[in-house]
């Protein structure tokens, strides 16, 4: 790892201010990509930016009508072992308690999954199905333009993700092939009917999390895994490599859609 | 530049001048002699590293020892008492559930904190729960039936969680 400045900052505010002030800033939140990033230098920042020890960033709590307020120094253990999220959006509990393994979950969080936005993480599925709202230092940005491509995002240089704002869905589900080894999605796929209506989001299987129109559209007019049958997804954009070929994750977006809306009508 | 670290090492205060890229693992090792704490992959993904921090089980080859100045760790060296091994030491013992022993102090450092949630958990609850740690033996099935022996012991008021 190449060297670098480490802050521990007790506020929103000092973090914000550190981070304009320094160099290089980076933000670390659990550390579970950034350090193995750093470990096998493929990053070099002039300073790292703790958010451990700001309160403002943690913590569960209701918002407006009924939604979930998360704040991103939540961990994906605290989510997953939440009565609040287990009885608000239980999808949103099962999808925390399978990422990776108990030692990662105890120390990776929301906000730092999210800001990071890794094609295969859980989470992106998870706030794009639900129709989540990103919180920064300064604004609310929907889950729909918050995640822009690989490893890419909405957010500015400077603006931290506070929280993530889950809406309650009628229903949702997710069903995720993992790689056997590393746990990450290979294809994830989560079903979710919303006020704003069916939503199906993937991830695992592209340069980034996306939204399939034709299942969403084929959900709505009847909520079965049999309207699914048919529907495939063009490998033309999807990801080929040592897991899994480009029409093997096809296929599995097909298998997966159709286990989650199994699981979301109680038939899992 | 390095920087002061200070936490509680086996209900111990123990504190060092580390870079702030100094790795939990490499602190605990290197710089207090601690090597029971072992480093596999060192790419978070055997838990051959696994420690307690402030009760709950991490990969310290994932952590830098800057993140844990104030929180209280225990390694696998905290475990024994007055010379006798821990319950969940000895029930790996007992059911051979190590051979060449390198992932044996995250197998149980794992093990621990899933028995502090579930006092009694079954093969598939243990299974799961030993995802993050692997072991090049394949010696597994002993390590679930030591798991299991071990937390059958610890509730029977032997010792510790």
């Amino acid at each position: 790892m190449y060297n670098f400045n480490y802050h521990r900052p007790q506020s929103l505010a000092d973090a914000g201010s550190t981070l304009q002030n320094v160099e290089d800033g980076k933000l670390l939140a659990g550390g579970m990509t950034l350090l193995p990033t750093l470990k096998m230098r493929l990053a070099q920042p002039s300073d790292l930016i703790d958010l451990a020890q700001i309160n403002e960033l943690k913590g569960i709590c209701q918002g407006d009508n009924g939604s979930l307020v998360i704040g991103a120094m939540t961990t994906h253990a605290e989510v997953a072992a939440s009565p609040e999220v287990q009885q608000a959006i239980p999808a949103l509990a099962q999808l925390a308690g399978g990422i990776g393994d108990p030692q990662v979950r105890h120390r990776g969080t929301l906000g730092g999954s999210v800001a990071n936005n890794d094609p295969a993480a859980d989470y992106p599925a998870a706030l794009l199905a639900l129709n989540a709202t990103v919180r920064t230092q300064q604004r609310s940005i929907s889950a729909d333009e918050f995640f822009v491509d690989m490893f890419e995002t909405a957010l500015d240089d400077g603006e931290i993700l506070t929280a993530v704002e889950f809406p309650r869905p009628k229903r949702a589900a997710y069903a995720k092939f993992p790689n056997p080894a590393s746990r990450y999605a290979m294809v994830g796929v989560m079903v979710a009917e919303t006020d704003t209506g069916v939503r199906v989001a993937v991830t695992g299987a592209a340069s980034s999390v996306f939204r399939v129109e034709a299942m969403e559209q084929a959900l709505t007019a009847n909520f079965s895994p049999d309207a699914l049958k048919g529907i495939v997804v063009p490998e033309d954009n999807l990801n080929s490599d040592i897991h899994a070929s480009a029409d093997y994750r096809a296929h599995l977006i097909g298998v997966m859609a159709r286990r989650a809306v199994a699981a979301c009508l109680g038939a899992d | 530049m390095s920087m002061n670290v200070a936490f509680t090492l086996n209900g111990k205060a123990v504190s060092a001048e580390v870079e702030p890229r100094t790795l939990l693992v490499t602190m605990l090792r290197e710089q207090l002699q601690q090597t029971g704490t072992h480093v596999g992959c060192d790419t978070s993904q055997c838990g051959a590293c696994v420690v307690h921090v402030n009760g709950q089980s991490v990969k310290s080859c994932s952590l830098l020892a800057v993140q844990v100045d104030g929180a209280e760790v225990t390694t696998i060296e905290g475990l024994a008492e007055n010379g006798e091994l821990h319950p969940m030491q000895a029930a790996f013992r007992e059911n051979h559930g190590l051979q060449c022993g390198f992932c044996t102090p995250g197998m149980i450092m794992s093990a621990l904190d899933l028995v502090q949630h579930n006092p009694n958990p079954s093969e598939t609850e243990i299974r799961h729960w030993l995802e993050g740690n692997i072991c090049r033996c394949t010696g597994y099935h002993n390590i679930v039936k030591s798991i299991k022996a071990g937390a059958e012991a610890m509730s029977a008021g032997q010792s510790k969680a």
